[in-house]
């Protein structure tokens, strides 16, 4: 997957984190600003409301500053940071779990296999789609109606961009069960959207201004 | 061998992230050359998930960053510390 990372390459994270713990606090701003996207997205995909979303992300950023003085270097930061978010979101569901149908404890591994969505022909999604509402809302419910335990693996590896061992290190999980759930989680998303897609798909001389 | 398009599917995630061995990777490339349909559910998911990876799909609120420094501003100034504002978690 395309990697667009925001941060540019002279930042030095180590150092601001040193500066930060050696009393530069409001250095901090500066150290979190690449990662505001990610973590509240992190946050949205599973609190499904932009408020609690954003709640969740402001408290993880808070949790990161009070616990820097823990953060070791051995993960990214910003992997260490979408972790704070994971549990931070995961904290929550269990407490209104009672009140929500699904479910954080399922099965890990669920038997049965997923079969993608069978197509013939494939015409390609220019990313210019996404201008539209109604395919970013498609592809937010699609995401959102995967069980939490795809849903995670997916958001951090596929949005977030980590890699299978990160992913498997934020989840507490091994590299396995990483595999087979990014594999369901990928073909559950093929099947549920490939078919909608197609019908969005529009001419292509749609996409040029000469009409 | 020659692969059934069903077992195909099973390597789709491994065969995107390149994490194939070397001998299934060939095997499930040579069944994507004389294949229409694994092809185009190979590019579908491919497609689908640069789509999901958009920093569009997720945008955030308006207002949402001065909000979030805002708070922070509040912690690294020590606010919390205080003895007139009750600390809760």
């Amino acid at each position: 997957m395309s990697s667009a990372d925001a941060k540019p390459p002279e930042r030095d994270e180590a150092q601001m984190i040193a500066a930060i713990l050696a009393g530069d606090r409001e250095l901090y701003h500066r150290l979190i600003q690449p990662y505001e996207l990610s973590v509240y997205r992190m946050a949205l995909s599973f609190m499904k409301d932009e408020t609690e979303a954003e709640d969740v992300a402001q408290e993880a950023f808070l949790k990161a500053f009070r616990d820097l003085a823990n953060f070791r270097g051995e993960a990214r930061f910003s992997t260490w940071l979408i972790s704070i978010a994971l549990n931070e979101a995961r904290r929550r569901l269990r407490r209104q779990s009672t009140v929500r149908m699904e479910s954080l404890d399922e099965p890990p591994e669920e038997g049965g296999k997923v079969s993608p969505a069978l197509l013939s022909d494939w015409r390609e999604i220019p990313s210019e789609a996404l201008e539209r509402r109604e395919v970013r809302a498609l592809l937010q419910q699609a995401i959102g109606q995967l069980s939490p335990i795809y849903r995670e693996v997916l958001v951090l590896r596929d949005i977030e961009e980590l890699s299978v061992a990160e992913t498997a290190g934020a989840l507490a999980i091994s590299v396995s069960s990483v595999k087979v759930r990014l594999h369901r989680a990928r073909i559950m998303l093929q099947k549920e959207l490939a078919p909608k897609l197609k019908l969005v798909n529009p001419k292509k001389r749609r996409w040029f201004s000469w009409y | 061998m020659v692969l059934e398009c069903k077992h195909v599917w099973d390597y789709i995630s491994e065969f995107l992230d390149d994490s194939l061995p070397p001998g299934t990777k060939e095997l499930v490339q040579r069944h994507l050359e004389n294949c229409e349909i694994c092809s185009a559910i190979l590019d579908s998911t491919r497609n689908i998930l640069v789509l999901t990876a958009d920093d569009r799909v997720f945008e955030l609120p308006a207002g949402y960053s001065e909000r979030l420094h805002a708070r922070l501003a509040r912690e690294l100034h020590g606010e919390h510390n205080r003895p007139d504002k009750p600390t809760r978690d």
